[in-house]
C-alpha cells in the first residue's frame, strides 16, 4: 500500500441553496495521476478548492498530506501547487517576471532556479518569448506559463483545474507531456480535472463525479469495462450527412444511450438489454460491435444517474431515415483572398472558401491561427484588410449593418446580460434584431421551449448553470431565424451530456435550413461537421469533407485528434 | 528571510506593473502636478480688482470727490455710467459684480451729515459679494472717520500665518490630503480589487505567502507612489509659491505617513469587502474622496458649520491631518496639536490597516 | 429596446439602485449644510486691557449678536499665540489700555485684531462681521451706505452652492456610469454580442448615452428637491430653462464619458481617467471659486468644461429667474463638446477593436 496523500471522510460542502460536495469519501495515493471527470456542477472545482484550502468544509474532514485542512491551510499551501481554471497571470508581466515572481514566493534558490527555469522553459516551448509580456500570448502559451508558472519549484502535490479549456490539440498533447515527464522525473502526485476523455485516460486512477457524489472510482480501464459489450457501430448510408444518422439513433432514448458521429460510421452505445441483433432489425442496416473506450463507461455511468432527467432539447424535427438529406448549391458564404493585417503581422493570409446553404462546416486550428480573426470578419466585427468577403448575399465591405441581419452569433464565453432576466435578454436581443409584438413575443416563447428554458424566465441569465447559459445564448442567437450561425467555440467547458444535446440542436437546425460555421477544440466534433478547414499561422491548410481528410491524412483508424496534429505538424515542419 | 524575500518579489512584482501601467503615474505624479498648478495660478478666492458699475444721479463735484477713493485703487475697477438703466445692462450681462448708486440728494445730504451710498450686489455669488461688500464698508468707514469730530472705535487689524493673504497657501495643504487620499484610497481599492477580479489572487494564495505579506507588497509601493505626488506637490509649493514652512519639515513627513497609512487601510478594506473594481471606486469616491473634499475643513471651516457638520467631520480621519498639516506650514509646531492628531491618526492607522488585516482571507468563496 | 435594456441593467442590481440614489441624498444634505461662508459662529479670545464702561459696552453690543462667542479670556498679550495657534480662536480681539480715555477725547480707541490666517476665506469674513459692529457701534457717520443684494439678500453661500451642486454630482455619476457602460461590456463580452446586430453606431449610441443622462437629470432633480424643500432656497426660474440646461450638460458628459470608454481597454482605465478629468473640470468650473478670478489662459481652458457652463446656467435659473434666451449662449460651447465627443465615441465603438 502507498502513502495516502488526499483523504476525505464524508466531506460535504454547501452553499446557499446548493450542496456542491455530499458527504463524499475517497483517497488518492502518492505518485499517481489522478483525473476527476463529470459534467458541470459535479463539484469538481468545489473539491480543487477544498483541497488547496481556499474554501472551508461544511462538514465531514479532509486531509492533505497527512494534516487536517482545517487551521494548516498555509502549511499546505507552501507545499502543494495549484492552477486555477483561470490561471492569474499578471498580463503586463513578461514571462520571465511571472516566473521569477512565483520562484521568490516560493523560495526557490538562486543557483537552482537557473536550472529549473530552463527546463521548464524548454518543457514549454516557451524560450524564444521570455521577454514578452503575458497579456499578449494565445490561449495556449498562457495555460503553459501557467503551469511553468506552479511548477517553478516541485510540489508535493499539483493540482490542476481544467488545465487544457480552450487549448488546441497541439499545446493539449504538450501540455500533457510536461505533466507526464514531471510525474516520471519528480514522483509528483497530480488531481486533474478534465473534459477530455483521452487526458483521463492517461491517468492512473479516475474519479467520475456526478451532483456533488462520486460514482465510481477506479483506473481507466474499470471504468472502460463499465461499458462492456454495449459498443456498436453503423456504416452510414450513402447521401446521408452523418450527423443525421447519430441523431436518429440519439432521439432513440428506450434503447441508445450515446451516439457518436466517427468518419462514415456512427458509433453508439446500446440499452443493456439490447443486442447486435435488435438494432440489425431495427435500422435495417448492418450493426458491427466494437470494443468499448472511456468515454463510453463515463457516459453510460452518467445516463444512469441521470435517468429520470428530460432531454434539454425540443421541438425537433423528426428526422427518419428514409427521407433524403442533402445540402443545396446555393452559396451562402463566400469568401476570396482574405486578408488581414495588424500593422505588420498577418493574421489572415489570402484565404478562400464557400460555405453552402444548411451547410455545418468547422473552422479548426491552433491557438493563434487566426481562427478567431476570420471568424470575427465573417460575422462584421472586423473589418477586412484586403479581399471580397459576402455574406448572405451581402458584401461586407459595403454593407455591414445589411448583413448583420441575416447572422446569429454565439461568442466564445457566455455574452449575454448576467443581471437580466432570461427574458429580458431574450426581449432585448429580439428588438435589436427588429422584432416586436406579438411576433417577438411568440418566438419567444417557442425558442424557450425549444431550449427547454420554460420555467426560467425569470432567473437572471448570470445565475444559471454553464449548461443552461449556453442554450440561452443559442436562443438569443436563433430568435431572428438568422440564415447563418456563427458559434466561437460554443462547446468549451461543457460536459459531454450537454454537448450531445448541443449538437443534436445543430443537426436540426441544418435540417431546417440554417447555415452554421463553428469553432471547436473538441477534434472529434469536426466529425459533425460537413466539411471543415484548417488553418495555421493564418495560412489556410486544408478544407474538405472529414472522410476526405481522414483519408488523405493517415486513413481510417486515427482519430481527429491525431489527424489534426498531423496536418498542423505537417505544415509547420515543411515551413 | 523568507519573509522579506517573498515581500521582495511581490513589491517587485508591483513596481512592475505600475511601470507598464500608466494608471498609477496618471494619479500618482500628474494628477498632483495639474492641480497644484491650477490651485496655485488658477484657483483663487482672492478677489481684486472688483468691476463695479458707478451710476452717478448727483454730479456735483463734491460727490465726485468723495468716490475718488475707487480711482487708482487695487480692489475697484469702476465703469461710469450715467443711468441706472445702462448700469442693470452691464450688471446683467455679468459685466460688473456691483452697482454703486450716489442719489440725486447726495451732496445736499452730505452736508447734513446724512448722505447715503446704495450698493447692490450679485448675490449669486456671495463668496465675491461678500468680499466686496467688505471692500467698499472699509473705504466708506475710512471717510467717515477722517470726517468724525467725536471719539470713536478703530480697528487695526492682522492676519496670521498668512501675510499677504492669499488663498493658494491655504489651498495647498488642503491639496496634499487630497492626494494622499486619492492615491491612498481610490488607487490602492482600485488596483487590489483587480487583482480579486481577474483571479490572480487564487494562484497567489497556494503559495507560501501568507495575508500581511500580500497586503504589505501592496501598501509599499502605493505608499511610495502618494509620497511622490507629496514631494511634488511640496517642492512646487515651496519653489512655485513659496508657501513658508513655519514647522518642522520632519513632522509634517510624518503626519503625512500616518495618514497614508489611514487611508492605505481604508483602501484596502474597500476592496477586500467589494472585491470588485467598480463598486471600490464608486464607494471610495464617496466615503472618502468627497467627504475629505467638503467636510474636513478644505473649503468649509468647521468651526463655522453646524454643530452635527462639525461632529460628522470630526469622524474623518482626514480632518485631523489637514488641521495639523495647516498648522505646520502656516503656524509652527504647536507640540499640544502635534501629540493629539498623532495620536489620533495612530489610532485610525491601526484600526483600518487591523481591519484591512483582518476582512482580507485567503478564500475565494 | 436597447435603452430598456441600459435601463434594467442599471436599476436591476440592488447594489447600484442604492449607490445611484442613497449617496446623492446623504451627500447634498452634508455638503449642503456644511457649505457656508456665513459663519454661525465666530469662536475669538478676549483681551481686554482697558476694562472700562466703554469696553463692557463694546463687547456687550460685540457678543449680542450671538455670532461672536468668546472661548476665552486673555490675561496677557503673551496669551494670544496659543489662543490662536492650538485654532480655538479664529481671531483674537485686544482692547488697547488707553481705549476709553481716547474715545472720550474724541480720538480713536484702538481694537487690534488679529486673525487666523490658515483658513483666509472665514477670516476675511469675520472680519467683515467685526467691522459693521464697529460701524454700528460707532453710529452713523456722514454717509451711510445701503447694501442689497440680489438674487440672493442674505448672501447665503449655500444659495450658490446647492444649485452648483445639481450639476457637480450629476457630472460625476454621469461620466463613471457612461465611462464604464461601454467598457464593461467589452470586459464581459457582451459589446461583441451587440456589435452584431443590426443596429448602427448610431443606435448604439443613442442607447448607450440614455440612461447616464436620465440618471444625471434624476440625481440633479434629487438635489434640486433638498435645494427647494430641506433648504428652502427659493426658486426663481422656471422648470423648463432648468431641465433643458440640465439636458444638454448630461449629454455634452455623456460624450466625454463615452469617448473615454471608446479608448479605454479596461474598467480601470476608465475610472482613472475619469478621476483625472474630473478634479480639474471641477475646479475650472467656478464651483468653488469664481472664473473671474482665473488667469486669462485658464479662462480660455474653461471652454471646454461644460461644468462651467451649466453652473454658471443653472444658477442663473435658479436664482435669477433667467429665461432659456437669457443662458442660451452658455449652451454653445457645452453643445459644441457633445456634438465633437459623440460622433467620435460612435466611431470609435465599431473602429476600436484590435
Amino acid at each position: 500500500m502507498s502513502e495516502k496523500i488526499i483523504s476525505a471522510e464524508n466531506l460535504t460542502k454547501k452553499f446557499k441553496n446548493l450542496t456542491a460536495l455530499d458527504a463524499i469519501n475517497f483517497e488518492v495515493e502518492k505518485g499517481n495521476l489522478t483525473a476527476i471527470i463529470g459534467p458541470d456542477g459535479a463539484g469538481k472545482t468545489t473539491l480543487m478548492r477544498l483541497i488547496a484550502g481556499l474554501m472551508t468544509p461544511t462538514s465531514g474532514n479532509l486531509k492533505v498530506l497527512g494534516k487536517n485542512i482545517l487551521g494548516n491551510e498555509q502549511e499546505i499551501q507552501s507545499k502543494i501547487s495549484y492552477l486555477p481554471q483561470k490561471f492569474g497571470l499578471y498580463e503586463d508581466l513578461s514571462i520571465e517576471e511571472n516566473m521569477t515572481l512565483y520562484a521568490d514566493l516560493h523560495g526557490v534558490e538562486k543557483n537552482l532556479r537557473r536550472e529549473r527555469f530552463s527546463h521548464l522553459l524548454e518543457m514549454t516551448g516557451l524560450t524564444p518569448f521570455t521577454k514578452r509580456l503575458a497579456g499578449k500570448l494565445s490561449g495556449g502559451m498562457k495555460q503553459k506559463l501557467g503551469l511553468a508558472c506552479t511548477l517553478v519549484r516541485s510540489p508535493e502535490i499539483l493540482l490542476l483545474d481544467e488545465p487544457t479549456v480552450g487549448v488546441d490539440p497541439l499545446s493539449r498533447r504538450e501540455l500533457w507531456e510536461i505533466v507526464k515527464q514531471l510525474v516520471a522525473e519528480e514522483n509528483l502526485s497530480v488531481v486533474v480535472n478534465t473534459a477530455y476523455m483521452d487526458e483521463a485516460e492517461l491517468c492512473e486512477k479516475v474519479f467520475v463525479m456526478n451532483h456533488g457524489k462520486i460514482l465510481k472510482f477506479g483506473t481507466p480501464a474499470e471504468i472502460t469495462a463499465v461499458a462492456e459489450n454495449r459498443c456498436y457501430r453503423i456504416k452510414t448510408p450513402p447521401n446521408m450527412p452523418t450527423r443525421i444518422l447519430q441523431s436518429i439513433l440519439m432521439d432513440d432514448k428506450e434503447n441508445v444511450i450515446d451516439s457518436v458521429p466517427e468518419g462514415n460510421f456512427v458509433r453508439f452505445i446500446g440499452a443493456a438489454n439490447c443486442s447486435a441483433d435488435f438494432f440489425n432489425k431495427k435500422l435495417n442496416l448492418p450493426v458491427e460491435k466494437i470494443s468499448e473506450r472511456l468515454e463510453d463507461g463515463f457516459m453510460i455511468l452518467l445516463h444512469d444517474d441521470e435517468k429520470n432527467k428530460n432531454p434539454a432539447v425540443a421541438n425537433l424535427k423528426k428526422l427518419s431515415l428514409n427521407e433524403k438529406y442533402f445540402i443545396s448549391d446555393e452559396i451562402d458564404i463566400e469568401v476570396k483572398n482574405l486578408l488581414k493585417k495588424f500593422g505588420d503581422f498577418t493574421a489572415v493570409d489570402k484565404t478562400s472558401f464557400e460555405v453552402h446553404r444548411g451547410e455545418v462546416f468547422g473552422l479548426l486550428g491552433p491557438n493563434g491561427a487566426g481562427k478567431t480573426t476570420t471568424f470575427r470578419m465573417l460575422c462584421g466585427l472586423l473589418p477586412l484588410t484586403d479581399g471580397f468577403l459576402s455574406v448572405a448575399g451581402v458584401n461586407l465591405r459595403t454593407a455591414r449593418t445589411e448583413a448583420r441581419v441575416n447572422i446569429g452569433y454565439v461568442a466564445q464565453k457566455f455574452s449575454l446580460y448576467g443581471n437580466l432576466t432570461v427574458e429580458e435578454n431574450l426581449n432585448f436581443f429580439g428588438g435589436a434584431y427588429g422584432l416586436s409584438g406579438k411576433i417577438l413575443s411568440n418566438r419567444i416563447a417557442e425558442v424557450l421551449q425549444e431550449f427547454h428554458l420554460d420555467g426560467h424566465e425569470k432567473d437572471a441569465a448570470g445565475d444559471l448553470p454553464g449548461g443552461y447559459k449556453q442554450r440561452l445564448s443559442m436562443a438569443a442567437a436563433l430568435l431572428h431565424n438568422p440564415k447563418i450561425l456563427f458559434l466561437d467555440e460554443p462547446t468549451s467547458g461543457i460536459d459531454p451530456l450537454a454537448r450531445r444535446d448541443f449538437w443534436r440542436q445543430i443537426t436540426d437546425l441544418s435540417v431546417k435550413g440554417t447555415t452554421i460555421i463553428i469553432t471547436t477544440h473538441f477534434m472529434e466534433e469536426a466529425e459533425y461537421c460537413d466539411r471543415m478547414m484548417i488553418q495555421d499561422k493564418g495560412k489556410l491548410l486544408i478544407l474538405g469533407t472529414p472522410q476526405e481528410i481522414r483519408k488523405n491524412f493517415g486513413g481510417e483508424n486515427s482519430t481527429m485528434n491525431e489527424i489534426f496534429i498531423k496536418i498542423v505538424e505537417n505544415s509547420r515542419g515543411g515551413a | 528571510m523568507n519573509f522579506f524575500r517573498r515581500l521582495t518579489a511581490l513589491v517587485k512584482k508591483e513596481f512592475l506593473q505600475i511601470i507598464r501601467d500608466n494608471s498609477s503615474i496618471l494619479i500618482g505624479a500628474v494628477l498632483p502636478i495639474i492641480l497644484i498648478l491650477l490651485i496655485g495660478y488658477g484657483i483663487s478666492l482672492d478677489v481684486k480688482k472688483v468691476p463695479v458699475a458707478v451710476v452717478f444721479e448727483d454730479f456735483s463735484p463734491t460727490a465726485q470727490r468723495t468716490l475718488n477713493f475707487l480711482n487708482g485703487s487695487e480692489y475697484y475697477a469702476p465703469q461710469f455710467v450715467t443711468s441706472m438703466n445702462d448700469a442693470k445692462i452691464l450688471f446683467h450681462e455679468r459685466k460688473v459684480d456691483a452697482i454703486l448708486v450716489v442719489p440725486p440728494n447726495f451732496s445736499a445730504e452730505l452736508l447734513r451729515n446724512n448722505a447715503k451710498l446704495q450698493l447692490i450686489l450679485y448675490g449669486g455669488d456671495s463668496a465675491t459679494a461678500t468680499a466686496i461688500q467688505g471692500y467698499f464698508e472699509g473705504s466708506i468707514r475710512q471717510i467717515n472717520l477722517q470726517n468724525s469730530r467725536a471719539g470713536y472705535v478703530s480697528i487695526e487689524s492682522r492676519m496670521w500665518f498668512n501675510d499677504i493673504n492669499s488663498s493658494t497657501w491655504y489651498f495647498i495643504p488642503g491639496i496634499l490630503m487630497l492626494i494622499m487620499t486619492i492615491v491612498g484610497v481610490f488607487l490602492t481599492a482600485l488596483v487590489m480589487a483587480r487583482e480579486w477580479e481577474r483571479g490572480t489572487l487564487e494562484s497567489i494564495f497556494v503559495t507560501p505567502v501568507n495575508i500581511l505579506e500580500i497586503l504589505l507588497s501592496k501598501m509599499i509601493p502605493y505608499f511610495c507612489i502618494a509620497m511622490i505626488g507629496f514631494f511634488l506637490c511640496l517642492i512646487a509649493a515651496k519653489f512655485l509659491y513659496e508657501i513658508p514652512m513655519h514647522g518642522s519639515f520632519l513632522i509634517i513627513l510624518l503626519a503625512s505617513i500616518l495618514y497614508l497609512f489611514v487611508s492605505l487601510g481604508i483602501g484596502l478594506v474597500l476592496s477586500a469587502i467589494t472585491k470588485s473594481q467598480f463598486l471600490a471606486a464608486q464607494i471610495s469616491l464617496i466615503v472618502s474622496f468627497m467627504p475629505a473634499l467638503m467636510l474636513t475643513g478644505f473649503i468649509f471651516d468647521l468651526r463655522c458649520v453646524p454643530d452635527f457638520i462639525s461632529t460628522i467631520g470630526h469622524i474623518l480621519p482626514p480632518t485631523y491631518y489637514l488641521e495639523l498639516l495647516k498648522s505646520l506650514f502656516l503656524a509652527g509646531n504647536n507640540w499640544n496639536l502635534i501629540f493629539k492628531n498623532c495620536a489620533i491618526l495612530i489610532l485610525y492607522a491601526v484600526f483600518f490597516v487591523g481591519l484591512a488585516l483582518k476582512v482580507t482571507r485567503k478564500r475565494v468563496e | 429596446m436597447l435603452i430598456r435594456k441600459e435601463f434594467l441593467s442599471t436599476v436591476k442590481d440592488p447594489r447600484t439602485r442604492a449607490i445611484l440614489i442613497a449617496p446623492v441624498i446623504v451627500q447634498s444634505m452634508l455638503f449642503g449644510h456644511a457649505a457656508t461662508f456665513n459663519l454661525e459662529k465666530v469662536p475669538y479670545a478676549l483681551l481686554d486691557l482697558n476694562r472700562s464702561e466703554t469696553s463692557t459696552n463694546f463687547i456687550a453690543k460685540l457678543e449680542g449678536g450671538g455670532v461672536f462667542q468668546r472661548v476665552k479670556n486673555l490675561g496677557n498679550s503673551n496669551e494670544i499665540a496659543a489662543a490662536i495657534d492650538s485654532g480655538e480662536a479664529l481671531m483674537v480681539i485686544t482692547i488697547a489700555q488707553n481705549f476709553e480715555s481716547e474715545i472720550l477725547q474724541s480720538r480713536a480707541g484702538k481694537i487690534q485684531v488679529i486673525t487666523d490666517g490658515r483658513n483666509t476665506m472665514t477670516a476675511s469674513v469675520a472680519s467683515g462681521y467685526l467691522g459693521r459692529i464697529v460701524d454700528e457701534f460707532n453710529g452713523a457717520g456722514k454717509i451711510s451706505l445701503d447694501v442689497i443684494a440680489w438674487f440672493n439678500e442674505n448672501l447665503i453661500t449655500r444659495w450658490n452652492f446647492l444649485p452648483g451642486l445639481m450639476g457637480l454630482l450629476s457630472l460625476i455619476q454621469v461620466m463613471l456610469l457612461a465611462g464604464l457602460s461601454v467598457a464593461r461590456e467589452r470586459e464581459q463580452g457582451t459589446f461583441d454580442q451587440l456589435l452584431v446586430t443590426p443596429l448602427s453606431p448610431f443606435q448604439i449610441l443613442i442607447g448607450k448615452a440614455v440612461i447616464p443622462v436620465v440618471i444625471g437629470i434624476f440625481q440633479a432633480t434629487l438635489v434640486f428637491l433638498i435645494c427647494r424643500n430641506v433648504f428652502e432656497i427659493p426658486f426663481n426660474g422656471s422648470l423648463p430653462p432648468l431641465y433643458l440646461t440640465l439636458l444638454i450638460f448630461t449629454l455634452s458628459c455623456t460624450g466625454i464619458g463615452l469617448s473615454i470608454s471608446a479608448i479605454s481597454s479596461s474598467m480601470q482605465q476608465v475610472m482613472v481617467y475619469c478621476f483625472v478629468l474630473i478634479l480639474p473640470m471641477v475646479l475650472l468650473s467656478g464651483f468653488a471659486t469664481p472664473v473671474a478670478n482665473m488667469p486669462e489662459f485658464l479662462q480660455i481652458l474653461t471652454y471646454a468644461d461644460p461644468l462651467r457652463f451649466a453652473l454658471d446656467s443653472l444658477r442663473r435659473i435658479y436664482l435669477e429667474g433667467c429665461t432659456i434666451s437669457d443662458v442660451a449662449f452658455n449652451f454653445v460651447p457645452m453643445l459644441t463638446v457633445a456634438a465633437i465627443t459623440l460622433p467620435v465615441a460612435a466611431y470609435l465603438f465599431r473602429n476600436n477593436i484590435e
